[in-house]
């Protein structure tokens, strides 16, 4: 760029001080710059002499000869000298120039060099950051396929060990094969020989039982033909076993599902104890108002729960009674955490360990009982889903109820019976009670008969005592009449 | 406990009458029946060739002898000695004979599984079963004796037929969902069947008795199945013994796995208790073998044994089995439940020198006895929950839950204890060598054998 950089020189130029404003700031005042002006100058009509002292010092200073000659011991002004000294100025000013615009030439190409230079380090350093990030991203691809090689490697050993499995497994089916075809094969040969040996032998040894005499059947019974009737029997009979074995199964599937509500009544019970002493502890509303509501609902609840809703109440609630009380041991275990962090130690909280045992248990425990209940729901599914004919479909719709109904008859039966009884027992006691009174009644009226006749005798007797001897004497065998009557026959 | 005399026998053949007052026993050709409890001969029958299996008819009148060789079947009474009936199969051959549970018919199976044969002791009639499988386990008679079960195999495909005993009518016939079914057994209470497939596949099918499926159950694919099947006496629970090493319980409500018994190399379970049997030597110093010592002869290598209870945890003998053969020794061989439902003992073949014992109430292991030389037999007691095993020597085991004892057989010459049962009132062990038997009488006033007992805590 040789036209930029001159007119940088030019620039350069007009900027640099003249070398007069230089060397004149000691001994002049400042004049101005510009080699062209005119009324401002260096020297003027006073300062003539000061002018060429002050020259001829800066000559001297150059190293330049003097201008001045001396004449008669005065100064003079040695013009020759004079010009030579000003061509040699500008013959310095001129090399001076030239050594300026090198200079600034090598300047110019320096400054450009170091953009140059800058411009080629950022460049660079953009393209280390680029080969960083890639360097790095590479790793990351490298990293990331070995770990998918060790898999695959696993992958491939495992693959080997199960093809090795598989090819075990092939040479024990092979040698079980192998067997069974050599078994087989001897068999053949075997059969071949009989078969043989049957076509060549000419005695044919019959089959044949003889036995002395024929027994009895087993059971004493006489066998019976084979009929439609005896195949409908056999059917009959092996339904029959059937159906008592099923009965037999419900029964006792019944029981153990009735001892498992039991239990798990028992469990929400405790459960909702359990819970319901912490309700002051516990922030949540909700548990309260759910523990309220739980507590009536069990008095609602009847022990003979069959239909499905009424057990998927008890689940549900058992789940929600669970899940409460895991909650509450939950937050416990977080209260005895910070509790430990914070040293202090509060006379309810149980030890972590316990209570996580025994949430270890009840858990156990709940799932057990929900397999067993699933179990007995799947039977009783199946049980009520098994296809059967309308006549055992009717059988067993009876037979259900049947047992019920033979129960409640006899028990009217004897209900009637002692109802009977009763009232005949009832009917002779009174009759015995009538009968009791009247012989009472009787009785009173002979004891009352026999006081009067008494009474009258003694007063009799005393009256007769007291008057006439032989109505005494009458009365008394009228008396003894009376009395030995029924003694004596008449 | 009291021990009887050492008796001949031939070919294990020892049945105790159903009644409990007979014991019957073949000795070559010969079938001898004696008093249980004077051991007392009482008949004495010959058979037309060696014997090779003996029943008791369900009433305990009658004994079934079968001569495979010559197919022959000869029945005797014991009321009336004279009495004599011969089925003789002729050229068809026989394979297996068996009675009814009547006790008046016959079935006997022909060579080649052709046909089973039903011959009837009361009328002339002869009925016969086509395409009887031949498999472990292919016929069962429900407990009342009242349904037969019979696996059959006809076009490549199995089915069962439903026979009802009484007049031999066929109640149902259908087809199973199995690749080869391996056998078959009815549940205690007589309404449930229990149908498996062989080892190469596990299947376990059940059906009602009148033939609807209720229920499949499969635990793996591919590997080696059903090695052992038993039901417990409330048929409540159904085990299933796999090649696996592992005891599966299904429950009779759901016919789902109810749990899973592992037999692991290593005991760590707390509960259980585990017994070693451990043998004193006799210390035999040189100057002390007398001439009286020798002259004993059996005291010097029967050794004494006792159970000492080992503490947790206890590693189990392992034996290896040899994978390349078929019907591998590994897996469940033997599963019974005891008589009181409580408890179930299993025997793992790549284990064969212990016994496992589970609580079933507690779903857990109860017991383990470990034993010097391989458990060839166990049987639980038919009244009490007490164990009865060999290992074939002269040695007879008991466990109970008081504690395990060793006992051993006081018998004269080397009675070597092949197998054993049970008489039917828990009071006595019939106990078999390999060709005598010897009877242990549990209750005496005097216990005159030594036995060495370990309580349990």
């Amino acid at each position: 760029m040789p036209e930029s950089s001159y007119e940088d020189i030019n620039i350069y130029a007009y900027s640099t001080m003249p070398p007069s404003r230089q060397y004149s700031q000691s001994a002049m005042p400042l004049l101005p710059v510009s080699p062209y002006s005119g009324p401002s100058d260096f020297c003027t009509e006073e300062n003539i002499s000061e002018c060429m002292l002050y020259i001829s010092q800066e000559l001297s200073s150059l190293g330049l000869p003097s201008i001045f000659y001396d004449l008669n011991g005065i100064r003079q002004l040695d013009v020759m000298s004079t010009l030579n000294r000003m061509y040699d100025l500008l013959q310095l000013h001129r090399r001076a120039m030239g050594v300026v615009e090198e200079l600034e030439v090598e300047q110019l190409k320096v400054s450009s060099d170091l953009h140059c230079q800058q411009l080629t380090s950022s460049k660079l350093k953009d393209q280390l950051e680029l080969s960083k990030k890639e360097n790095v991203r590479l790793r990351e691809r490298e990293r990331q396929l070995e770990t998918s090689m060790k898999m695959l490697q696993t992958c491939l050993k495992n693959e080997k060990e199960e093809v090795q499995k598989l090819q075990n497994i092939i040479a024990s089916r092979a040698t079980q094969y192998n067997h069974e075809m050599k078994r087989k094969e001897k068999e053949f040969s075997k059969l071949k020989e009989s078969l043989n040996r049957l076509l060549t032998d000419k005695k044919d040894k019959k089959q044949g039982m003889e036995v002395l005499n024929y027994l009895g059947r087993s059971d004493g019974r006489r066998s019976q033909w084979k009929t439609g009737k005896t195949d409908g029997r056999h059917e009959r009979e092996m339904y029959k076993t059937l159906l008592n074995e099923f009965d037999k199964h419900q029964k006792e599937l019944m029981l153990e599902n009735a001892e498992l509500k039991k239990v798990l009544q028992q469990m929400k019970q405790e459960m909702v104890g359990i819970l319901s002493p912490k309700r002051h502890s516990q922030k949540e509303e909700k548990s309260t108002d759910f523990t309220d509501q739980q507590i009536p609902s069990d008095d609602e609840e009847t022990s003979e729960m069959s239909c499905e809703h009424a057990r998927e109440k008890l689940t549900n609630s058992i789940r929600q009674q669970w899940r409460k009380l895991k909650n509450h041991v939950e937050n416990l275990d977080n209260k005895a955490s910070m509790v430990q962090l914070g040293k202090e130690v509060s006379e309810e909280m149980i030890s972590k360990q316990l209570h996580q045992e025994e949430m270890e248990r009840l858990k156990m425990e709940i799932q057990q009982c929900r397999d067993f209940i699933r179990t007995q729901q799947q039977l009783l599914q199946q049980q009520l889903n098994t296809p059967c004919d309308e006549e055992t479909a009717a059988v067993l719709n009876d037979c259900y109820m049947l047992e019920e109904k033979e129960r409640l008859k006899e028990e009217w039966r004897t209900f009637d019976e002692q109802r009977k009884n009763f009232e005949m027992e009832r009917r002779s006691f009174t009759e015995a009670a009538i009968r009791l009174g009247h012989e009472r009644k009787m009785f009173e009226e002979d004891r009352a008969t026999w006081l009067k006749h008494q009474f009258l005798n003694i007063t009799f007797t005393d009256q007769m005592k007291m008057k006439t001897q032989n109505s005494l004497s009458e009365y008394s065998v009228q008396e003894q009449k009376h009395s030995s009557g029924p003694k004596t026959p008449l | 406990m009291n021990f009887s005399e050492v008796f001949k026998q031939s070919n294990q053949l020892c049945k105790v009458s159903p009644d409990g007052k007979y014991l019957a026993t073949c000795v070559q050709y010969r079938l001898v029946v004696r008093d249980v409890n004077t051991l007392q001969i009482l008949q004495l029958y010959t058979c037309l060739d060696q014997v090779a299996h003996m029943e008791w008819s369900s009433d305990s009148l009658f004994i079934l002898c079968a001569m495979y060789k010559r197919g022959l079947v000869q029945v005797w009474s014991l009321e009336q000695p004279e009495w004599h009936c011969k089925i003789d199969e002729g050229s068809i051959g026989l394979l297996s004979s068996r009675w009814s549970p009547d006790g008046r018919h016959i079935l006997n199976t022909t060579e080649f599984h052709l046909r089973i044969t039903v011959w009837s002791l009361c009328n002339k009639s002869v009925s016969y079963i086509k395409y009887p499988k031949a498999c472990q386990k292919g016929l069962d008679f429900s407990a009342d004796g009242r349904y037969m079960a019979l696996a059959e195999r006809r076009d490549c495909k199995d089915y069962i037929s439903i026979f009802v005993c009484d007049d031999w009518h066929l109640l149902r016939h259908f087809e199973t969902e199995t690749q080869d079914l391996a056998g078959v057994e009815w549940s205690p209470n007589g309404c449930v069947l229990a149908v498996w497939d062989s080892c190469l596949e596990y299947k376990m099918l059940l059906y009602s008795l009148d033939g609807r499926l209720l229920s499949t159950y499969s635990a793996y694919e591919w590997s080696l199945g059903i090695k052992s099947v038993a039901w417990s006496p409330s048929s409540q629970f159904l085990a299933i013994g796999s090649y696996d090493e592992k005891v599966r319980i299904l429950n009779h409500i759901t016919w789902k796995k109810l749990i899973e018994f592992e037999h692991p190399a290593t005991i760590t379970s707390s509960k259980a208790v585990v017994f070693k049997e451990v043998e004193k030597r006799p210390v035999v110093g040189t100057e002390n073998v007398s001439i009286h010592q020798i002259t004993l002869g059996s005291s010097l290598f029967n050794t004494q044994s006792k159970y000492e209870i080992a503490s947790l945890p206890v590693q189990v003998t392992v034996v290896k089995p040899d994978l390349d053969r078929a019907n591998p020794k590994i897996g469940i061989s033997a599963v019974a439940f005891s008589a009181d439902n409580r408890y179930l003992a299993t025997k793992n073949d790549n284990m064969p020198q212990s016994l496992w014992v589970w609580d079933m109430q507690r779903l857990g292991l109860q017991a383990v006895l470990e034993q010097t030389a391989p458990v060839r037999c166990f049987v639980w007691d038919p009244r009490k929950p007490r164990l009865a095993l060999c290992t074939g020597n002269a040695k007879v085991y008991l466990w109970s839950l008081a504690g395990c004892v060793s006992v051993k057989v006081p018998a004269e010459g080397n009675f070597q204890v092949q197998s054993l049962f049970w008489h039917g009132n828990g009071d006595s062990l019939v106990l078999l060598g390999k060709d005598q038997i010897c009877l242990c009488y549990m209750h005496t006033s005097s216990c005159s054998v030594p036995v060495t007992l370990i309580l349990s805590k």
